[in-house]
């Protein structure tokens, strides 16, 4: 079992808040890790170090071999690291100035300089397999949340990426449309995709986790076959943060 | 009440080939200034949003100088108070290019400021975070967008710009309203000649805006 990534004594601070506390993960390949928590524990925070869009102050973390050290001073793994992982956003963040086919292809083209028309097919053939390439010459203002998201999926997927982050990928949706974007993200898990997955979807964590992260204030208090913490949390944490989530 | 003064149409239009004589000098200022002062503006304005507080100073002195201070200041610093350090004449093309450039600069760099402070944080992480380097990201997906949101601005002060213009007559370019002081000069047709300046820097002024609404509207077309 090799690990993708491998996160050593993280420790972030946002000022006086001591945000996260000596974390410490593997993921391994293949693997889909669910990280819940209560709103502020820090979940956003975790996985955006992994592709360094947040500097930690105190540890290291590894992606697929590439050393990422404190304060962001990494330049060139930054850059290998960004360009093997994927990242889905909350609110997806598509580029509205371009349509869903260049929203698509351009970082292949901008970064790893694939030619338009390689590009091109491959968004097409990414964007049948999300089901919205008839939505292809459209502008991402065009779409519904749900189509949205399946064009970031896509756009993630371009890049071919060794993993993949999703922070609530499906929060800002119309709960019509959550349905559309799990189905998505399960057919990622079972072809074998190595996922980190912060989400509120508790049955969809159940069904697709191989292992679930529980998080308080920073700290990892406990983890797990989703069946052991979903049905026999052992922290209290645990326990009351459950309690709560799976009352409705 | 007896009316003294006709308005006299045949006067006004006698006025009229004078006058485009100094359409050309009012279109080379403006347009020739705000060209290198959209190129300034732009420097100053990613230098007003650098990391370094060094170059972040660097641009707001040059805003604050030289939207603090008149642009008729300006020019008649350049024209007549200029050649004085260098040792030579400035015509006064030159100059009025100048002030325009860098009067303009200092208020496109705060659009430019603006503009790309606008676009949300998201945009910028997700090009980040699928391997675009800081410059591809701004490139490619901050700057297309910025740049849309402050067509209307930027319309603004070409409007402000080319009338600032019609300031120059002071350092003699035969701009518009030089050329009809000229006129006036020699026919004392005041009314009829101001009010076809007038009009002329109006067809000026509204020509830029329609256009800029178009370029605004097609940009829109995909949002
Ligand atoms: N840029 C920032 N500056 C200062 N504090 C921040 C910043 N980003 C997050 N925080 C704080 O860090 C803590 C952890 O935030 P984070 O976004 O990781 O939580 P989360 O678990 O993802 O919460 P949520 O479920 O609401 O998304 C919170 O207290 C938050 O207010
Ligand atoms: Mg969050």
């Amino acid at each position: 079992m090799t690990a993708i990534v491998h996160m050593d004594k993280i420790n972030k601070h946002f000022g006086n808040l001591h945000v996260l506390k000596d974390v410490e993960l593997d993921v391994a390949a293949g693997e889909v890790v669910v990280i819940i928590g209560a709103s502020g524990s820090g979940k956003s925070t975790l996985i955006r170090c992994v592709n360094g869009l947040e500097a930690f102050q105190d540890g290291r973390i590894e992606v697929d071999g590439h050393a990422l050290a404190a304060h962001g001073k990494s330049h060139n793994a930054l850059k290998a690291v960004r360009t093997e992982v994927g990242m889905v956003f909350q609110q997806f963040n598509l580029f509205p100035h371009m349509n869903v086919r260049d929203n698509v292809s351009l970082a292949p083209i901008k970064v790893r300089g694939t030619d338009r028309p390689a590009a091109e097919k491959q968004a097409n053939a990414l964007l049948e397999r999300v089901n919205i390439l008839e939505q292809a010459d459209k502008y991402p203002g065009q779409l519904s949340g749900g189509q949205q998201q399946r064009v970031a999926i896509a756009r993630s997927l371009a890049m071919e990426p060794r993993l993949m982050l999703f922070d609530e990928p499906t929060s800002a949706l119309d709960p019509e449309m959550i349905g559309e974007v799990l189905d998505v993200m399960r057919e990622l898990a079972r072809e074998g995709m190595t996922m980190m997955i912060v989400t509120h979807e508790m049955s969809f964590a159940r069904e697709v986790a191989d292992r679930v992260i529980f998080i308080h204030q920073g700290a990892i208090v406990e983890q797990g076959r989703p069946e052991e913490i979903f049905d026999h949390p052992q922290h209290p944490r645990t326990q009351s943060f459950l309690a709560r989530v799976l009352k409705h | 009440m007896d009316v003294q003064f006709q308005f006299d149409w045949h006067a006004a239009f006698a006025s009229l080939p004078y006058l485009l004589e100094g359409i050309p000098w009012t279109l080379a200022i403006s347009f020739g200034g705000l060209a290198i002062g959209f190129v300034l503006g732009i420097l100053f304005g990613l230098l007003s949003l650098s990391p370094s507080r060094l170059l972040r100073w660097v641009a707001t002195a040059y805003i604050e100088i030289f939207r603090g201070t008149p642009v008729l200041v300006q020019v008649l610093f350049i024209f007549y108070g200029l050649p004085q350090i260098i040792g030579g004449p400035i015509d006064a093309l030159t100059a009025g290019i100048a002030a325009i450039a860098l009067n303009s600069a200092a208020y496109i760099s705060e659009i430019v400021r603006g503009g790309v402070q606008s676009i949300a944080r998201g945009q910028r992480e997700a090009g980040l975070s699928l391997g675009l380097s800081t410059p591809q990201t701004f490139r490619y997906i901050i700057w297309p967008q910025a740049l849309r949101r402050m067509i209307p601005a930027l319309g603004n002060q070409g409007i402000v710009s080319i009338k600032d213009t019609s300031l120059f007559s002071v350092i003699g370019v035969g701009e518009l309203v030089r050329q009809g002081q000229i006129y006036i000069a020699t026919t004392f047709n005041a009314l009829e000649t101001y009010f076809m300046v007038a009009m002329l820097y109006l067809v000026i002024t509204m020509s830029l805006s329609f256009a800029l609404r178009m370029l605004e509207r097609r940009g829109l077309v995909g949002q």
